[in-house]
């Protein structure tokens, strides 16, 4: 077995030193009843690399992976091109087979890596700090509504219609278990971000926690948060942004500038990949003030005794390994090689090409609404966007995306698949352009809708 | 002929250690001093060259960014070194042995790796229509089917995101399980011994925790466990093995007497490494149970994450299993997601814990690794974990403590306390001294209930040499603390930092960078 450095002869020495004659001695703990006598049944035996990677390529090629054609999906997970040098160096051993760094004399790489990355992410979301991670976007957005509760020991959070289903599906289910109060809806094709804004600044009362809204929203629509900030200050609640797509904030006013108290993000787009799903990375920023609150691991500066500047992981007080059942979250692993892989593309771009980056995005998806705006039957949603948007097709959306996908167009994210069985969202078709799409790309997509609807 | 014609041989020692002879740099040879991205970056910089945007009106609603985000950059050459640089100052298995007590660092096989990257998975939308999915599906299936076979359970959420993740997703099943019967409990028993994930899921999971002792010989009380169980337990959370590394001889009693209240056993798999391919917990009467693929399965810990957490559970469980999961229908795999669970009779699920589908680039690795071993290779895995962990234990046993000894054999991991340590030293100063030595530390005080405790797990993926040197360099250095050698508590001298100030650290937290204040006024 090509991974199990000791040999047979290795084994016997080791067992003499130990004084048992053979290794099942070392399982004589385990009840009789539960011993298996040889390898346990129904599974293959041991396989060399070559036929492991064989099948396994097999598997991977039974799948439309988005390079292979026109490709405009988006909803919470984006195709970005990541520069090769990130994978080269997230590949490190040094980074790639390292633990959470618990001794930080021998882990300052990952801690100094975890301190630009929090630094990053904070000036990113216009806020004070930020942590070292979370699992993801949605599993973010949860902990932000816990943490509203204990800042504002209220239990009531208000969702946005605009909030990622997937991420209301993972708040409405813990909720269900904690007591907390959650206000959803669904969101609206023909409304507009500032009616949806008016709707959440009438909902806050007394008993608000905090209002969640996304930015840009499930549809794609951009809003100005500034008045809905104020009108929960007023009230005495929070408001927590969400942010599914950070490079849209090379672009447009961040949530902090607009006033978020908290915000979270799922940090995919820079670095990580669309690995059907997972693993992402989970983006966490907040006041100083209101940082003891937060869940996850932080980062801090600090010296070594000889007065050096290093990094360790600080305030631990607030975490489960120290506080067990009285701390601020569970979570212990996050996603820390993820995070390194959105903070060296952070890097590469920098704030000139995060900027072009963004202006890019969203010059192409103006263009590609243009464009899809002349396809018969087709309308565009009003208002402000910035690589999203969503079509009002003139029937069900789903099954035109089924049969563009089976002609080699992968034309969007039916809201049919988002909100099964809502029926006034059916109709609706939401479509991603970032830098990976071409012109010819939008082309064959017109002309994959023109033909789905004709 | 001699490789080394200079014709200088090592004769005396030359005069000076290495603070003898500071540097220009402050470097030492390949020990290289890297500062932070923000005193090397500038905004103006960049590592990518992009196209021109096409112009365009904006459509952004006069939401325009105009103040500066503030975020250096670096062009490709220096953005690679810098990187580089700091990935030089971390410790990895790649280097060396790295003995975390329930960590389980493992080496990280590069066919996962290589396998992940494949553009049909890597490079693969979550929503993309099914039809365009089947091998991504097929793929989780065949992680399901190997991890229900292992454990013999027939339910499983491979959803959950890390072991932590999967701990609350079995809660979460069992709350739904007595909640379907209308029977409200409120108290899970956490052992003394248990990792602070176990008590901290079960508060987020909204139960009171109530704690069980453990008896000298560092396995839970039974006869303290019954006398706790009551019509208000809605269940227990157990590590087997557990965290002081024994095997819990009594656990089939234990999950009897769990269920003869009506409750159910929730395990922490967290230490699976040491019984897989050779125990299945579903035969022990387990109810739950979370896998961290990142230990037993080998996916790399990346410094922190990402993990990956699915949970087995018994039929009792299964139906409360969260979306979504993949079923096959003959030849076709099927994604459950929220709109087909009523018509596919999975009404009891209890919600959804994550966005999109769970960490796939995890179930790739570990499905290679998987494969690669085989059931045969598996039982190999854990033989050879336990073995050269009972080799440590029993090569060591006469320089340190260990507590429990005479408890029969240990798992995949040793433990030792810092009884015996001379005035005033500690298991941190044998941890710092064995950096120096070039090993990673062991756990340091955990389990809490062990004083002092050292938790050592060496995994099978280590020679017998490298045992050999790391007993050696342990031996050294606890017999530094015995003898009250102050030098150690200086140690590490020869790691990137010395000893960091973590007190001051909390003190006064400073968790992102800012220009100093003279630098600015100097504007």
């Amino acid at each position: 077995m090509r991974y199990l450095p000791l040999q047979p002869a290795d084994r016997q020495a080791m067992l003499g030193v130990i004084g048992a004659g053979s290794v099942d001695d070392l399982f004589v703990d385990v009840p009789a009843a539960a011993r298996l006598s040889g390898p346990v049944p129904g599974l293959p035996m041991h396989q060399t690399e070559q036929q492991v990677e064989r099948q396994l390529s097999q598997l991977a090629r039974m799948n439309q992976a988005a390079g292979d054609q026109p490709f405009f999906l988006g909803a919470g997970a984006y195709r970005h091109h990541v520069p090769a040098s990130v994978d080269h160096i997230i590949q490190r051993g040094e980074f790639l087979t390292s633990y959470t760094p618990y001794q930080p004399e021998i882990a300052q790489g990952t801690l100094q890596a975890l301190f630009e990355f929090q630094t990053q992410v904070a000036r990113l979301f216009g806020c004070d700090v930020a942590n070292a991670s979370m699992y993801d976007g949605s599993t973010a957005c949860w902990e932000a509504i816990v943490m509203a509760r204990r800042i504002t020991r209220r239990g009531k959070a208000i969702l946005s219609g605009g909030l990622h289903p997937h991420y209301v599906s993972v708040c409405t289910t813990m909720a269900k278990f904690t007591g907390d109060v959650l206000e959803t809806s669904t969101p609206r094709l023909e409304g507009t971000a500032e009616m949806e804004m008016a709707r959440l600044i009438a909902a806050i009362d007394s008993e608000t926690s905090c209002v969640v809204v996304q930015n840009p929203g499930i549809l794609g629509r951009v809003a100005d948060l500034s008045e809905l900030a104020e009108a929960c200050h007023a009230k005495g609640a929070l408001l927590i942004a969400v942010v599914t797509e950070p490079v849209s904030l090379g672009l447009i006013k961040s949530p902090g500038e607009m006033g978020a108290d908290i915000v979270v993000g799922e940090g995919q787009s820079l670095g990580v990949g669309l690995n059907f799903g997972g693993p992402y990375v989970g983006l966490f920023a907040c006041s100083d003030k209101h940082v003891r609150q937060m869940p996850g691991r932080l980062a801090g500066e600090t010296v070594d005794a000889d007065g050096q500047r290093g990094f360790v992981l600080t305030l631990s007080t607030r975490e489960q390994h120290i506080r067990r059942e009285k701390a601020t979250s569970n979570i212990c692993t996050n996603s820390g090689l993820c995070a390194l892989a959105f903070t060296v593309h952070m890097t590469l771009l920098g704030e000139k090409g995060l900027r072009e980056l963004a202006q890019l995005n969203h010059a192409l998806a103006v263009e590609a609404a243009d464009t899809l705006a002349k396809v018969p039957g087709v309308t565009v949603m009003d208002g402000a966007f910035f690589n999203e948007f969503t079509l009002t097709l003139p029937k069900e959306a789903r099954p035109v995306v089924r049969h563009m996908a089976e002609k080699g167009v992968l034309g969007g994210v039916s809201l049919g698949r988002l909100y099964p069985g809502v029926k006034a969202l059916e109709n609706g078709l939401v479509v991603a352009v970032t830098e990976t799409t071409t012109r010819e790309d939008v082309a064959a997509l017109a002309a994959a809708l023109e033909e789905a609807l004709a | 002929m001699t490789i080394n014609q200079s014709g200088w041989r090592p004769e005396a020692p030359v005069q000076g250690g290495p603070d003898a002879a500071p540097t220009y740099t402050g470097n030492k040879a390949l020990m290289l001093e890297e500062p932070l991205l923000f005193e090397i970056g500038g905004s103006d910089r960049t590592g990518v060259d992009l196209p021109e945007a096409p112009k365009v009106k904006s459509r952004l609603g006069g939401l325009e960014r105009l103040k500066p985000i503030e975020l250096p950059g670096l062009t490709e050459p220096e953005a690679v070194r810098h990187y580089t640089r700091l990935s030089r100052q971390n410790y990895a298995i790649d280097l060396g042995l790295f003995p975390l007590g329930s960590c389980t660092m493992k080496h990280n096989p590069r066919l996962n790796e290589k396998m992940a990257r494949l553009p049909g998975f890597a490079d693969l939308h979550p929503l993309t229509p099914v039809d365009g999915t089947q091998g991504a599906l097929a793929l989780i299936h065949l992680v399901a089917e190997w991890l229900k076979t292992l454990t013999n359970m027939p339910g499983i959420a491979m959803s959950p995101k890390a072991g932590a993740h999967g701990e609350l997703c079995g809660l979460l099943a069992i709350r739904a399980a007595h909640e379907a019967k209308g029977d409200a409990r409120k108290i899970i028993l956490v052992p003394e011994s248990a990792h602070g994930t176990n008590p901290a899921t079960a508060a987020f999971a909204g139960y009171a925790v109530k704690g069980i002792p453990a008896t000298g010989d560092g396995r839970v009380d039974l006869e303290a466990l019954k006398a706790a169980l009551s019509p208000e337990v809605a269940g227990v959370m157990i590590t087997n093995p557990n965290t002081c590394g024994l095997f819990e001889r009594d656990m089939i009693a234990i999950c009897e007497a769990v269920h003869g209240i009506g409750g159910y056993v929730y395990c922490d798999g967290a230490n699976f490494n040491a019984i897989v391919g050779r125990v299945r917990p579903g035969d022990l009467g387990v109810d739950a149970m979370h896998i961290n693929l990142h230990k037993t399965f080998s996916t790399p810990h990346g410094g922190g994450g990402p993990g990956s957490g699915p949970v087995v559970f018994s039929q009792a469980l299964a139906p409360y299993a969260p979306l979504p999961f993949v079923e096959k229908h003959d030849d076709r795999y099927v994604l459950v997601e929220e709109e087909t669970v009523a018509a596919e009779g999975h009404s009891d699920a209890f919600g959804r814990m994550v966005a999109f589908h769970g960490q796939m680039g995890m179930f790739v690795r570990a499905a290679a690794y998987m494969m690669s071993h085989g059931a045969d290779g598996l039982k190999q895995v854990s033989e050879d974990a336990v073995l050269s962990a009972n080799y440590i234990l029993r090569s060591l046993e006469d320089t340190l403590d260990a507590p429990f000894a005479a408890s029969g054999p240990c798992m995949h991991e040793a433990i030792f306390s810092d009884a015996g340590f001379a005035e005033g030293f500690s298991t941190l100063d044998v941890a710092k001294g064995l950096i120096d030595e070039g090993f990673h530390p062991m756990t340091m005080y955990f389990p809490l209930v062990v004083h002092g405790a050292m938790l050592i797990e060496p995994t099978e993926t280590e020679s017998k040499a490298a045992l050999d040197q790391f007993i050696g360099a342990l031996r050294h250095v606890a017999g530094k603390a015995k003898a009250g050698d102050a030098a150690l508590k200086a140690a590490p001298v020869h790691a990137p930092r010395r000893r960091l100030d973590e007190t001051a650290a909390a003190r006064k937290p400073v968790l992102v960078w800012k220009e100093p204040v003279q630098a600015r006024a100097a504007e």
